[in-house]
């Protein structure tokens, strides 16, 4: 029972570790991107149309990769070459997506995942490490979206704090014009920094439209862009801490049904209400604790011009 | 034969201002080369084309006699240009080595231990103190600077621009500068050092560049110049470098702190146990490095800042507990004009009239505000300052830095205050400026006015000031006369030893 409930909470939470990803990429840059919820969505179409019409699962993550970067892509132009206010930016990337994937996904309302997708998505057990008692169970029986938001969670991790061209980024968004004096490129290190992250959104928003639900509904995301944009802070940009946030909060996702189970009197509409709820908790204690090292970098939402005086 | 580095009609504009206006400049390897100017004369503007910072609207730098387009801080690199900057350009939360490998393109992964070697090694040559893994943020302003003349060394960088290196270290902290500076030259370096002090540039410079308005005055050696030829140089008519500190009777004890304690957010100590009396026609000056209690204390006398103990007396009424309003209609006025001079006191989007009108729009009668006093006011302080500004009705922020500070403390004068508290009102301003703040404190003192004057300038707090306390850590160090006290006393008492020195 536990053990189900806690795997459960780890395929709840794949969408959301990816989305935190994406974002602590992009605000490691120095970009502040509101947009998550919006490229999750347009990621969300797109891997499920053309997962949909062509049948091909692989082509179908590529879709949805591209649609998260090309949202992205948006709001670089507007905020890294233009100079354009970051916030505003973020959230018109989101209204955006939100149209985007609307009017794309008219058509697709009802349509199920094809067989041959589902099945390239089945959870499968990791070789050796199932064998693990209880965490073998709950973290390596899954499907290969979740090994590969492991993966990406380490991968990061290593290239942001173990590798020159990580401490560059780090160094970009931290203080822009002591990276630029350092002879590192400002714009090509945001431009593909934030392109990179909205991908891993979109690879997030795909996850609930392949293999989460599998079928379109319209919102398929829900409100887990903007979840995904205060894991940012519960997991103080560190890759790391965003798995365990993610897997936190996917299992607030589902423990309604797990209540409801169990035949405890209490609200569906409270249980509802815990993602959220939860979420505010955390942002207030998080802004509480003060320390040097948990905090946003420090060029985060501002916009760098080499000339500026 | 051309110079060594040779940057020849250097043009650069920002929007209509022009910055640097037509500019020759010629360095050689193994000089220190001082470029003297005041402020917006265009010496940063100048060596941050050097660096590749600002691209030049036209003229050329040659390198070597090769001209080089500077179009990028790599490419400055590239050729051994090497800046350290006014504002210092490192990332806080990573440590010293990090901050030293920034952009180097050597090796994917971090090798520790080896590059610790050779920051080491490199230290050790040069006389750098640097601990490889402490935080920036763990660093004093001198280690900070240290490290960054590290990082462009690190580079191998043999052309050297250090912009306003001394105007946040210790005496003692400048000495251990210029003993770096000596060994770069020493090693063959080229040294362009930027500076407004005098002083600094007859200790150090092998040749001198004047620059006024923008443009070159003229090229020197040491021997040939004295201060106030250069003074002149620079500010273009006759000045006179003594500030004047009137004879006065000191008055009546108008203000008494005693023991003043504060804490701050993070629950540190920034005030411990602050004591002493200042009483009218006196100026008692504040020195100390930036940070060690300063602005907390002027905050605290204002009522902006809470205490955690003590006690303070404003004609033997305790002003502790009070509002800033309360404390402000007493007669006690302050002008803090911090670094980024717009943080405190004034409102950059509204305009003279109604920066004056800030501080006692609520004395008025009925819904409407009554601009018509206040115009006035604004109109006779631009004559009085001389404020440079399109009118009283543009907006603070279009005003320079120096005209905004004016600004601030002629509104603080226009108060008629009884007790005058002023920090760094000369930060960043001219000679000129400068001198005309001292004259209006000065006659304030006259007056009758009871002064605490929070400055940087150790010179100009000897001169000025009747007495001088010396904070570090936000304790009293000790309470000298500055008839009496040098500037080596005070720099030792700024970096925490203590004297038993309390003269009232």
């Amino acid at each position: 029972m536990t053990v189900s409930f806690l795997a459960a909470a780890v395929v709840a939470g794949t969408p959301l570790l990816f989305a935190t990803l994406g974002e602590i990429i992009t605000e490691k840059a120095g970009n502040l991107n509101l947009g998550v919820e919006g490229m999750m969505l347009m990621g969300a179409v797109s891997g499920f149309y053309v997962g949909v019409t062509t049948n091909q699962p692989l082509l179908a993550l590529a879709a949805a990769f591209l649609a998260g970067a090309g949202g992205a892509l948006i709001f670089a132009v507007l905020t890294i070459s233009l100079r354009a206010n970051q916030v505003v930016s973020g959230l018109a990337l989101t209204i955006f997506g939100t149209g985007f994937s609307g009017f794309i996904g008219q058509k697709l309302i009802g349509q199920v995942v094809p067989n041959n997708l589902k099945a390239f998505f089945k959870p499968f057990p990791f070789p050796l490490l199932n064998r693990i008692p209880i965490l073998g169970e709950v973290l390596f029986s899954q499907d290969m979206f979740v090994y590969l938001g492991y993966a990406a969670a380490i991968v990061i991790g290593v290239y942001l704090y173990k590798t020159r061209l990580g401490m560059n980024l780090r160094a970009v968004g931290e203080n822009p014009a002591a990276a630029d004096a350092a002879g590192i490129n400002i714009t090509l290190n945001k431009y593909l920094h934030v392109l990179l992250g909205g991908a891993l959104c979109g690879l997030g928003g795909a996850y609930l439209s392949l293999v989460y639900v599998p079928a379109w509904q319209e919102n398929v995301i829900a409100g887990r862009g903007w979840i995904a944009v205060a894991l940012v802070i519960f997991a103080a940009w560190n890759p790391y801490k965003a798995v365990i946030g993610a897997f936190l909060f996917g299992g607030l996702d589902i423990i309604g049904f797990r209540i409801q189970g169990t035949g405890f009197p209490v609200s569906l509409y409270f249980v509802d209400m815990l993602p959220y709820l939860a979420t505010i908790v955390i942002l207030v204690i998080t802004s509480m604790k003060k320390s040097r090292e948990n905090v946003p970098p420090k060029g985060l939402g501002v916009s760098y011009f080499r000339e500026e005086r | 034969m051309m110079a060594d580095i040779a940057m020849e009609g250097i043009t650069k504009t920002f929007g209509k201002v022009v910055a640097n206006k037509n500019i020759d400049l010629q360095v050689k390897y193994g000089e220190i080369h001082a470029l003297l100017g005041e402020n917006g004369a265009g010496k940063s503007t100048l060596v941050n084309v050097l660096s590749g910072i600002y691209i030049p609207d036209s003229g050329s730098v040659y390198i070597d006699g090769k001209e080089t387009r500077l179009n990028s801080p790599r490419i400055a690199a590239e050729v051994g240009i090497g800046m350290i900057h006014q504002h210092f350009k490192l990332v806080e939360n990573m440590n010293a080595r990090e901050n030293i490998l920034l952009g180097n393109k050597k090796g994917l992964l971090l090798q520790k231990e080896k590059l610790n070697g050779e920051i080491v090694a490199l230290s050790e040559r040069f006389g750098l103190k640097i601990n490889p893994d402490q935080k920036v943020y763990d660093m004093t302003v001198g280690e900070k600077q240290k490290l960054e003349i590290m990082k462009v060394l690190f580079r191998g960088a043999n052309i050297l621009i250090l912009d306003e290196p001394t105007a946040v270290l210790t005496p003692q902290e400048t000495e251990n500068l210029f003993e770096i500076i000596q060994k770069m030259k020493d090693e063959g370096c080229a040294v362009i050092f930027i500076t407004h002090k005098m002083n600094e540039v007859m200790m150090i410079a092998d040749r001198i560049t004047v620059l006024r308005k923008g443009e070159t005055v003229k090229t020197l050696t040491k021997e040939e110049t004295s201060p106030q030829e250069l003074a002149e140089l620079m500010v273009g008519h006759k000045v006179d470098l003594s500030i004047k500190r009137p004879k006065t009777e000191k008055g009546r004890v108008l203000l008494e702190v005693k023991d003043l304690q504060a804490v701050n957010e993070e629950g540190i100590k920034t005030l411990r146990g602050i004591s002493f009396k200042l009483a009218t026609r006196e100026i008692l000056g504040v020195a100390g490095l930036a940070g060690n209690g300063q602005k907390e204390l002027c905050e605290a006398l204002a009522g902006l800042y809470p205490i955690t103990g003590g006690s303070i007396e404003y004609l033997g009424e305790s002003l502790v507990g009070k509002s800033p309003r309360e404390i402000s209609s007493l007669g006690i006025s302050m002008s803090f004009v911090p670094e980024d001079r717009l943080g405190m006191g004034l409102v950059a989007a509204m305009d003279m009239v109604d920066n004056f009108i800030l501080k006692d729009y609520y004395k008025q009668k009925g819904m409407f505000v009554d601009r018509k006093q206040a115009r006035e006011k604004a109109r006779q302080a631009i004559k009085k300052l001389d404020i440079s500004t399109p009118g009283i009705n543009n907006s603070i922020r279009e005003l320079s830095g120096g005209n905004i500070q004016k600004v601030l403390l002629a509104r603080e004068l226009n108060s008629n205050p009884s007790l005058l508290i002023t920090a760094y009102p000369v930060r960043g301003l001219d000679i000129n400026v400068s001198y005309k703040i001292y004259d209006l404190i000065n006659e304030e003192k006259e007056k009758g006015v009871a002064i605490l004057y929070v400055g940087e300038d150790l010179d100009v707090l000897l001169e000025l000031c009747d007495r001088i306390m010396v904070l570090c850590h936000g304790e009293v160090m000790g309470i000298l006369d500055a008839d009496k006290a040098g500037k080596e006393e005070l720099g030792l008492l700024m970096s925490g030893e203590k004297t038993d020195k309390l003269g009232d």
